[in-house]
């Protein structure tokens, strides 16, 4: 199969999570938009790496996996004390400007 | 011999530091402290003359460093005297007159409680108006200059509790000021032109330099020399400056301080020798004020304002004799100590006067004095004969030479300027026989005051009649001294220069007209002031006397021109300031401030809205590089 069609689907999913990022209100799903976008990177990473014959793009797709994971730790915890403090997981409500 | 002249001045400003510093306990011997370093100074002044007088006319000059003042790469100025023959003329006339009424002040200011500092101004005064002649470089004399300045504004609002006087040592002080720009823009023009401002090197350099920046120079020292010498246009302060006590008018006010003017134009004679122009100026003025004068002193009614338009117009014949250049540098020097003696003479006498008046100064409130202060009467007369240039005393020889030397300097401008001379001098025979015979001759006129003391006319003591007769000698002999053999110009031409000019008519001519104008001026006022008598209250008067009285309207045109037309400047300089320069300032603030209101909206607290901003930002840079690529 054409590695070309990776990059296709890498470009949809990160089109996908950058719209989701936007979009939705809810803390959880703007974080998991944000992994899809993560991962749609790694399989760019990947595909490049297919396509050239070097390992390098796999070996950095581990690294941001690992950097993803950490990620998730923290920002989940913020998300379930924000969510404890506030009672909505909603980031537009963690605005405390005043305009 | 050299180092005795930094002890002229050190002497009277040593007087003035103590007697200012001393306090209370010097009340009851400053004015003998004050008389006797002023008479010191005197003594000094006569041994430096006699040591001078020893050397030939050539080696005469002397001169005394004592310190460098201010000393930067290429811009040196010293504390620095220079004795000549002018200098010298004009010590021994500060110093001698200044002794004298030194003395009469004890007498005069006797029941003043402010007495020692009196003094100590006039102290202060000598000191500074020695540094002013002394000096050898245009800064240290500029130095001298506001010195003279400010002792003459303390002295003429020595009482300041009346506001009259007060405003009047203002108003000097506020005119000088014009003039000493006039001066500082001169030396700032000699630096810039010579890069000094010695007398030496700036005297003797003129030859190179052009005869434009020379007229600018000349014309700024011109200006300097109006504000001092009070003439027309800077004429209006001297009037007024009679509020100060009357031994201050003598001694600053008519024999030194207000001749410090044509000292500055006769010292750099050499600057207007080479500028025709300023020299043309110079004349104009002269002449207009020697008018100017005198027509002020036929009105005045305050025999101390007839008596200062009369030194106005006196200035003005000195002035025009040092604008006619070489011919009348001498004549100018001549007539001003002359005027020193007769004039300082005639202020001591009307200070006698109003001593004895219960210090009224309206002429028209005296009449027939001359039975009750016969001292006074023959020094006053003496006096008025030496001013009105009756032959034989001071200010025959003196006035006639001026004259003389304005008919030589030749051509339609020698006629003319003749003429104003002789006129000037028939209207000062005028106001001067009308001051005498108002004050001395004719029925008493005085009637008690407003608490009914009637005032008992008597001769002042005598360390006031003593300088009196002392300057009365001098009115008498010194212009025959002077004048006879040329003396004075033998002794002054090697420092001013002489020269004969071409007198179109002959000097017996010129010396008959100027007794017959005499006469007239005499038999004019003899008709209108002695034949009948005088009312107490003025008469309104012919146009002209009515502006005469109001000094032909110099403070109205100064209100209508500079106050008036200052008071528009600054308004229109404030409406500007208000609405172009708070309109500029205030706008921009207001713009920027508009302009961050609407760019603090972006900042809602929204993350999804900063994603936004990031995700374009960046769809934006990634468009651009492939752009740039593709192109």
């Amino acid at each position: 199969m054409n590695p070309v069609n990776y990059l296709y689907l890498a470009a949809l999913l990160f089109t996908i999570g950058a719209a989701g990022v936007l979009i939705r209100r809810n803390a959880i799903v703007v974080f998991m938009c944000i992994e899809l976008m993560l991962n749609a990177c790694n399989l760019t990473l990947v595909a490049f790496s297919r396509m050239h014959g070097n390992l390098d793009g796999q070996i950095i797709a581990f690294f941001v996996m690992v950097v993803a994971a950490a990620e998730v730790v923290v920002g989940l915890a913020i998300i379930v004390s924000l969510f404890r403090s506030r009672h909505s997981a909603s980031v537009d409500d963690a605005s405390l400007m005043k305009l | 011999m050299e180092n005795l002249i930094a002890l002229l001045i050190a002497a009277p400003l040593l007087g003035a530091v103590v007697l200012l510093c001393g306090g209370r306990r010097l009340d009851r011997t400053g004015h003998w402290l004050g008389t006797a370093l002023a008479g010191a100074s005197f003594l000094i002044g006569v041994v430096l003359f006699a040591g001078m007088l020893g050397e030939s006319a050539d080696e005469r000059t002397l001169h005394q460093r004592l310190f460098s003042w201010i000393p930067v790469e290429g811009f040196q100025a010293d504390i620095a005297f220079q004795l000549d023959q002018l200098s010298m003329t004009f010590v021994l006339l500060i110093t001698g007159v200044g002794t004298l009424i030194h003395i009469y002040s004890i007498g005069y200011m006797e029941h003043d409680e402010r007495r020692r500092r009196f003094f100590g101004y006039l102290n202060l005064f000598l000191s500074a108006m020695l540094l002013l002649v002394l000096a050898d470089n245009y800064l240290l004399l500029y130095f001298g200059w506001e010195g003279v300045g400010l002792a003459s504004y303390l002295l003429i609002g020595f009482w300041q509790h009346k506001p009259s006087a007060a405003t009047a040592a203002k108003k000097a002080f506020l005119v000088n000021r014009v003039g000493d720009i006039g001066l500082s823009i001169a030396i700032m023009l000699m630096f810039t032109t010579f890069g000094t401002f010695a007398f030496g090197p700036v005297l003797g350099s003129v030859g190179e330099t052009g005869e434009g920046t020379l007229t600018a120079i000349g014309l700024m020292l011109l200006l300097a020399a109006c504000g001092k010498s009070a003439q027309v246009p800077l004429q209006s302060w001297l009037g007024d400056a009679m509020e100060g006590p009357t031994p201050v008018s003598a001694l600053i006010h008519a024999a030194t301080m207000v001749t410090a003017g044509v000292y500055l134009i006769v010292r750099s004679g050499a600057i207007f020798n080479a500028a025709p122009d300023a020299q043309l100026v110079v004349v104009v003025v002269g002449a207009v004020t020697l008018l100017f004068g005198a027509v002020v002193g036929c009105a005045k009614d305050d025999i101390k304002k007839a008596l200062a338009g009369s030194t106005m117009s006196q200035i003005g014949y000195m002035i025009l004799a040092a604008g006619l250049g070489p011919i009348g540098y001498v004549f100018a020097i001549m007539h001003l100590v002359t005027h020193g003696f007769f004039k300082a003479g005639l202020f001591l006498g009307a200070g006698s006067v109003m001593h004895g008046m219960n210090d009224e100064v309206d002429m028209r409130k005296y009449g027939g004095l001359r039975k009750h202060m016969p001292i006074t009467f023959v020094t006053f007369g003496l006096g008025y004969l030496a001013i009105i240039g009756f032959p034989g005393l001071s200010g025959f020889f003196s006035k006639d030479k001026i004259i003389e030397s304005a008919f030589a300097k030749g051509g339609a401008e020698g006629w003319i300027l003749g003429a104003v001379t002789l006129l000037g001098a028939a209207i000062t025979a005028f106001y001067m026989t009308r001051v005498m015979l108002m004050t001395f001759f004719g029925e008493k006129r005085w009637q008690p005051d407003a608490e009914g003391h009637e005032p008992h006319p008597h001769e002042s003591p005598r360390s006031m009649t003593i300088p009196m007769i002392v300057l009365a000698f001098g009115s008498v002999f010194a212009g025959g001294f002077f004048g006879i053999g040329d003396r004075f110009l033998n002794w002054l031409e090697p420092v001013t220069g002489y020269d004969h000019g071409h007198a179109p008519i002959s000097a017996a001519t010129v010396t008959t007209a100027t007794v017959v104008v005499l006469l007239i001026g005499v038999g004019v006022a003899w008709l209108m002031y002695g034949r009948r008598p005088v009312p107490v209250l003025a008469p309104r008067g012919s146009l002209l006397t009515r502006a005469a009285r109001r000094d032909l309207y110099q403070d109205d045109i100064n209100h209508a021109v500079l106050v008036r037309g200052g008071e528009h400047l600054t308004r229109s300089l404030v409406y500007v300031d208000h609405t172009l320069v708070d309109g500029v300032v205030n706008g921009t603030a207001a713009s920027v401030g508009g302009l961050s209101g609407r760019l603090r909206k972006m900042q809602n607290g929204y993350a999804r809205s900063y994603a936004v901003s990031m995700f374009g930002g960046t769809a934006v840079l990634i468009a651009a590089t492939l752009l740039m690529r593709a192109v």
